[in-house]
């Protein structure tokens, strides 16, 4: 508290009283209403039972954990391993769409840092930027015709004769992946870049004068400077990832399910808010579990994130 | 253990400008060779060129006789230290130091032992666990120099490694880096627009301007007798009054320039007609107040004296011409001089070089 009194001093010294309070009341009211009170809302949701309006507020309105039993043993009989392999599943599917986006962005990010300039570096900035000009739902489609039996690729394929009958990229989740990946590209993008912009030329120069190979400049020198911007933006792609519903509802095989549909077949199919928003509760929950876990293991500090 | 390195008609274009223009010469094994120019003459350029950062446009680059054409800076006997000197920021010094060992595949164990001598022979032990940017400036300068020679360079290119140093420390550096070159024996290729650096720790000097070699010799030399009017003016201070060549007898000229007949020397056996048209560099060290003995005087007014600590700056004029007149603060130069007062100033003119006005190719 002090701490926080000490930062609002001295913004009060450098902007005036009104900028401040301005920025404080902005801040207060975004943090508090828009991101704390939805989210106690819903943990508070995920306690209750699924009443009759006219049995809320009654004796039979208490909290509750049936909500996240049910994902652990169903109505009691037995694991609910169906919903668990499907959050698991989800988890990995997110974790293979960001492997997908570093291996991808990296280059592209080094790249436009180091080596584009003027046209080519505009114009790969709009490339990436376009992307997002495109509304989710269009977009998921587009890639629907693009992968569908008849679509371009089999046609493509067909007509030179590479396959004879069509591929099912819906069905193996080739749809599905490129989607999201393709997706959340320029979130991975610019934080590398971001990082990578700051590296001295000279320094990888340097490295090739005393003979380090080309993988080894990147592996040694760029490498480790990009790694944070690595890990902000493993950690936007892979949440984002997680949590998508489009995409995994209209390029998704039959047979995948995502987790975010799940939690999306309770509120509004089985309109069980209750539950939905237990299940919303255990995929935030594992997801942040997940990226702590990783920034452990990858020895990234929250801090570094945050630059 | 060290290699010549020879430019055999190094040329270097960039479009259309001629970044070096026909670079001839030797560097012998062992030494301790400098190029000296103002930014933008090439001598960045030449340096990269012969690390094999960048591929002459004509001409070769020969390396203990080996035509150095498409081999990869990886793969020269060459080491470059860069004016920011590129240490690695995320790495420890003795990591920094150890890093062409680590390409090669040499063991931890064995790396570390290595850095470890290096800092030794660099004088500064014990810093190897440090991150770099612990050290001060010097010192990184040092761990730089390190870096490069565990390379196992046969050649050591330094661009301007002290430009980013205090005047001090870039003083101490000199002799350091000249210590440090005596003791490992390697060729030291030195760039540098510092003309106090080059001749201090040079054995031989090129000088540049344009793109082009003005001239190659050891220090004095380039200093006592330039062979263009860019190195004259360049190198040093120097008072610089145009005329035309009135007779030349051997290699005495007299130039009648607007303060009167002034006799010199033809720099590099030229020979010229009367009437070319020259300029006479004269040294402030080189002219004296008052009249000597068989010295040509020029009579002079006083406009200003400078007391700059170990000398005191004469400024003299005649007929607009500016002269520039040094004289040691020894005690012993009498009472000082006021403005508006004429004196003579003399020199000798063996020391004198009339020199081209245009600059030659």
């Amino acid at each position: 508290m002090d701490r926080l009194k000490s930062v609002f001093d001295e913004f009060v010294s450098r902007h005036g009283i009104g900028v401040a309070l301005f920025i404080s009341l902005t801040v207060l009211v975004w943090v508090l209403v828009l991101i704390a009170l939805p989210q106690v809302a819903m943990l508070d949701y995920s306690f209750r039972h699924n009443l009759s309006p006219q049995d809320i507020g009654g004796p039979q309105d208490v909290y509750t954990l049936s909500n996240y039993g049910f994902f652990l043993f169903r109505d009691g009989s037995g694991t609910n391993t169906l919903d668990m392999g499907v959050l698991g599943k989800t988890i990995l599917a997110s974790v293979l769409v960001t492997i997908i986006d570093v291996i991808v962005c990296y280059p592209i990010a080094f790249i436009l840092a180091h080596s584009a300039t003027g046209v080519a570096a505009r114009l790969m900035i709009l490339g990436l930027i376009v992307p997002f000009w495109v509304n989710e739902i269009l977009r998921a489609f587009a890639f629907r015709v693009i992968f569908g039996a008849t679509g371009l690729i089999n046609g493509v394929g067909m007509s030179l004769g590479f396959w004879d009958v069509p591929i099912d990229f819906i069905r193996a989740n080739v749809a599905l992946y490129s989607g999201l990946t393709y997706t959340y590209i320029l979130l991975m993008v610019f934080p590398i870049y971001n990082a990578v912009e700051a590296l001295d030329r000279n320094q990888i120069e340097a490295a090739q004068d005393m003979g380090a190979s080309w993988w080894r400049v990147h592996w040694r020198i760029v490498l480790p400077v990009a790694k944070p911007g690595i890990a902000s933006g493993a950690t936007m792609v892979f949440m984002l990832t997680a949590g998508a519903l489009a995409a995994p509802q209209i390029l998704g095989g039959p047979s995948n399910l995502w987790f975010t549909q799940l939690v999306y077949q309770w509120f509004s199919d089985a309109g069980n808010w209750q539950r939905g928003s237990a299940y919303a509760a255990i995929l935030l929950v594992t997801c942040l579990g997940f990226v702590l876990l990783m920034m452990k293991v990858f020895k990234v500090n929250i801090g570094a994130i945050g630059r | 253990m060290t290699k010549d390195v020879a430019l055999d008609h190094v040329t270097i274009r960039f479009g259309s400008h001629t970044a070096v223009d026909n670079a001839l010469l030797t560097i012998q094994g062992g030494e301790f060779f400098s190029f000296l120019g103002p930014s933008g003459c090439g001598k960045t350029t030449l340096l990269r060129c012969i690390s094999g950062f960048i591929e002459p446009t004509e001409g070769r680059v020969l390396i203990g006789g080996n035509d150095m054409r498409r081999v990869g800076p990886n793969k020269r006997p060459t080491a470059l230290i860069f004016q920011n000197l590129a240490l690695f920021p995320l790495m420890s010094v003795a990591e920094n130091i150890a890093f062409p060992l680590e390409v090669r595949g040499v063991g931890r164990k064995e790396r570390r032992r290595r850095a470890d001598e290096l800092l030794d022979l660099i004088a500064l032990p014990g810093v190897g666990d440090k991150k770099v940017y612990e050290l001060s400036g010097g010192q990184r300068q040092r761990v730089a120099i390190a870096r490069a020679l565990a390379v196992e360079p046969d050649i050591l290119l330094l661009d301007e490694p002290l430009s980013a140093l205090d005047l001090k420390l870039r003083h101490h550096m000199r002799t350091e880096l000249r210590s440090i070159q005596k003791r490992v024996g390697l060729t030291f290729i030195y760039i540098t627009h510092d003309q106090g650096e080059a001749l201090t720790m040079s054995d031989r000097v090129a000088v540049m301007s344009a793109g082009v070699v003005q001239q190659i010799d050891v220090p004095e030399v380039i200093y006592d007798r330039p062979r263009t009017a860019f190195v004259a003016s360049f190198v040093g201070e120097t008072n610089a009054i145009s005329g035309k060549v009135a007779s030349q007898s051997g290699g005495d000229v007299v130039v009648d320039t607007p303060i009167g007949m002034l006799p010199g020397r033809a720099s590099g056996g030229r020979s010229y007609a009367p009437g070319d048209i020259v300029t006479l560099f004269i040294r402030p060290e080189q002219l004296a107040v008052g009249e000597a003995a068989n010295a040509p005087s020029i009579s002079c007014t006083v406009v200003k004296e400078e007391f700059e600590g170990s000398v005191r700056n004469l400024f003299l004029e005649d007929k607009g011409i500016p002269l520039r007149l040094s004289r040691v603060n020894s005690g012993s130069e009498g009472a000082p001089l006021v403005p508006g007062q004429v004196v003579k100033a003399s020199y000798n003119p063996e020391k004198a070089w009339a020199l081209p006005a245009t600059p030659e190719a």
